[in-house]
């Protein structure tokens, strides 16, 4: 069975992101970026089905312009089998995305598809989704726990109310949450050898994919800064410091 | 413990600044089949890196012929030279002495200028392997330095190992470069080991603080160059800052501070934060806003601190050696040439015996030779350092005799030596508001759960002789307040928040017992600068 697993270039959590003076989007300028931590995870997990012999191969996806080929890179020295980039110098909403990737699902036929729940930039949480929706396959969102047996998945969902298990019929689009695992460490030989590894690049134009950004996006602003606050001398100042300010 | 896994390459360069950098592309452009590796601790190329930067272009046009055709960003031609004497409300415009006549020169972001030349030694296969600290020297069994190992990565706090453990490899080659920059942790390791120090002054340092504003619009003179000195240090601390106006209303802001400051109390980030309130410099930040602020130890040694710069199997390059021109305030033409004549010397006999004669007979060793009297003339106040200094200018040096250099931690005074003068300081109002607020900027990030990475080798000495004798400089000289002494059940106990360090190497260089060790962390950890 071959797994394909997402793979999104964005700006590393590390960052400290700003708002560009004139609200039309975040400075990229000199600002790490990462794969989404999201993605890590996924494929950590379908590395650990490979590894267990669920798996014959897995592939992962990006879908950008070719400084992806970098977090691509990353996804090959973790231990994936071979990498595909969706080449594109639009920025793509999810819609989009999911589309591009289920051209690249029907021509590489996997028995599951692996997404991370969201990416830390758009914080969307759609693709996955999506994808499934368009594929008229199941979906197992948010999920923290995964074993495969036969053609089924059993799945076990980080939901509001609490955990929810629940069993899907493979193929099938899983989406994973924070705690499905932590991701492993890439060894340094084996950046040398993700460097081998075949990395096919297919234009968006040629998968016959209509872009679907039907999303347009106003402004960007920044949660606005927290006020300087005051120290009250007791219960009494405090009543009538909110009395003041019309809050009581 | 198993065996670690072993790469193999010809030269491998610990450090990917100017230094290491310049010196893998030069050993690839004259000897294209060398297998040439450089790994760097942080989690991307230049995310370590802080400077002013003015640079003098000269070893970049000759390592890359046709780069100002395609320039890092930011790169701008310096326009005008200002150097002000401060006063705590005046100033007092200074001649520019020569040294620091920047006709020529550009201002940079030496960490986006590292981060643009990584990609051009990739493109001459040059690997490098940003995310790995290189945390020991591997020794061949002659005992002459054979590679470096990579530090072992997903171990707890206590040492054990965890699920995500990961033991780091072994990168062995018959030549070792090491490009750490400014008291490099395996640097200071061989200098002692090899003795390299035994015919040199001990080194000696400054910290450096830096912070990149955006300023309201129209503020930013791109192209113009500021240093001061005065105010707010005494005149018996050396120092002074720079102002460097940048594209794009941005500002590079910093303050340097010799760290043979004799002062226990003193506290070089209130000291910048202090400059920047003065007038001057407040009406220039005011309605701005932080971009990114971070810290980094700087060597000020020069001529007579140089250690041999060879040893069995290793070279020590750029500030890793010391080779930063003091009077300048410039140290990253000195570093590319250096990490170039390695290369060369390399390239020619294939070893590295003789390249501390070739260095010392080279224009490096030439300029640090020529301005060896200035800094250390500062050692007896700031008008007697002035004076000499504009008679060593005049003289390019050619008065024989050469001043002594000392060790910085055996500067500090003890508290019942010492007198602070009335530093007169201000309550400021502009950001960071502190120490913790400034780390923020730096996007400093350690998992919690590792080894300390600064080790304190006689614990029982901070509470007991350093509280009574210095009063815990360490919690007053780290520039992220990674060093705190907290008081539990009425005695006094050192707290490290290490996750806070900026690795700068401040406290590796000033504790006055020399007792604090920084060592390297998990690849990947420390600051995220952007544009620093």
């Amino acid at each position: 069975m071959k797994i394909l697993v997402g793979i999104k270039r964005v700006v590393d959590y590390n960052v400290r992101v700003r708002v560009l003076p004139d609200g039309s989007g975040v400075d990229t300028d000199g600002v790490k970026m990462s794969v989404n931590p999201f993605d890590e995870i996924a494929l950590e997990a379908a590395l650990r089905l490979k590894e267990a012999g669920k798996a014959d191969e897995v592939i992962v996806v990006s879908a950008g312009g070719d400084e992806c080929q970098q977090q691509l890179r990353t996804g090959l020295a973790m231990g994936a089998d071979r990498a595909i980039q969706v080449q594109t110098s639009e920025p793509l909403q999810p819609l989009s995305v999911a589309r591009a990737f289920l051209k690249i699902v029907e021509r590489e036929e996997p028995g599951l598809v692996i997404l991370g729940k969201q990416a830390i930039d758009g914080d969307n949480s759609q693709t996955a989704q999506m994808l499934a929706a368009l594929w008229g396959r199941p979906q197992a969102t948010f999920a923290s726990e995964m074993t495969l047996e036969g053609d089924t998945a059993t799945v076990t969902r980080e939901v509001d109310a609490g955990l929810e298990v629940i069993e899907v019929e493979l193929p099938a689009v899983v989406s994973v949450d924070l705690r499905m695992n932590e991701p492993r460490f890439v060894k340094l030989p084996d950046i040398m050898k993700a460097k081998r590894k075949p990395l096919d690049v297919v234009p968006l134009a040629d998968l016959g994919v209509e872009i679907g950004n039907n999303l347009k996006v106003n402004t960007f602003a920044p949660p606005p800064q927290r006020a300087k606050g005051i120290m009250v001398e007791d219960a009494g100042q405090l009543v009538a410091e909110l009395k003041n300010r019309g809050l009581l | 413990m198993t065996e670690r896994e072993v790469m193999e390459y010809d030269v491998i360069i610990v450090g990917a600044g100017p230094a290491g950098l310049a010196c893998a592309i030069r050993l690839k452009q004259l000897k294209p089949e060398l297998m040439v590796a450089v790994i760097e601790k942080s989690a991307e190329i230049g995310a370590h890196i802080l400077s002013g930067a003015v640079i003098e272009p000269a070893p970049l046009d000759d390592l890359l012929p046709g780069w100002r055709d395609n320039p890092p960003a930011p790169c701008i031609a310096v326009e005008k030279d200002e150097i002000w004497l401060l006063s705590k409300e005046g100033k007092r415009r200074l001649p520019t002495p020569p040294q620091q006549k920047n006709h020529g020169n550009f201002i940079v972001s030496l960490g986006a200028l590292c981060a643009w030349l990584a990609p051009q030694a990739e493109a001459l296969e040059v690997d490098i392997f940003p995310g790995y600290a290189a945390a020991d020297i591997h020794y061949s069994e002659d005992g002459a330095v054979g590679g470096v190992i990579i530090g072992d990565m997903g171990v707890d706090r206590e040492g054990n190992e965890k699920d995500t453990y990961m033991q780091g490899i072994e990168i062995h080659a018959p030549i070792t470069i090491l490009s750490e920059g400014c008291r490099g942790h395996l640097s200071k390791q061989l200098i002692k080991r090899f003795g390299l120090d035994t015919d040199s002054d001990p080194q000696t340092y400054g910290i450096g603080m830096k912070e990149l504003w955006r300023v309201a619009p129209g503020k930013s003179k791109p192209g113009l160059v500021q240093h001061t000195t005065g105010w707010p240090l005494d005149s018996k601390t050396y120092g002074g800052s720079f102002i460097y106006h940048l594209d794009k209303d941005r500002i590079a802001i910093g303050f340097v501070t010799g760290l043979d400051y004799q002062d226990p109390g003193f506290m070089p980030f209130e000291a910048f934060q202090q400059m920047k309130n003065h007038p001057m410099v407040r009406d220039l930040l005011e309605g701005g806003e932080i971009l990114s602020s971070g810290a980094r130890a700087i060597v000020e040694g020069g001529y007579q601190s140089l250690p041999k710069t060879e040893m069995p199997g290793a070279l020590l390059i750029g500030d890793a050696a010391g080779t930063l021109n003091v009077p300048k305030i410039k140290g990253t033409h000195q570093a590319m040439r250096c990490g170039m004549l390695a290369a060369e010397h390399i390239a020619e006999t294939s070893g590295w015996e003789g390249f501390d004669a070739k260095l010392r007979h080279s224009e490096v060793v030439r300029e640090l030779h020529k301005v060896r009297n200035i800094r250390p003339a500062f050692y007896k106040g700031f008008w007697r350092g002035f004076i000499r200094a504009a008679f060593e200018t005049i003289t390019m040096g050619k008065w024989p005799g050469t001043l002594k250099v000392h060790a910085d931690h055996s500067a500090l005074k003890k508290l019942d030596e010492y007198t602070a003068p009335d530093r007169r300081w201000i309550e400021r109002t502009l950001p960071p508001r502190d120490r913790l607020a400034s780390v923020y900027f730096a996007a400093t990030e350690h998992d919690e759960d590792q080894p300390v990475h600064l080790r304190i080798l006689e614990p029982d000495v901070c509470t007991t002789r350093c509280t009574e004798e210095y009063g815990n400089p360490c919690t007053r000289f780290c520039p992220a307040q990674v060093y705190e002494m907290v008081e539990e059940n009425d005695t006094l106990r050192l707290q490290i928040n290490a996750a806070n360090c900026v690795h700068c190497k401040t406290c590796d260089i000033k504790d006055p017992y020399q007792i604090i060790q920084w060592v390297t962390p998990e690849g990947g950890s420390g600051p995220n600068y952007q544009n620093m």
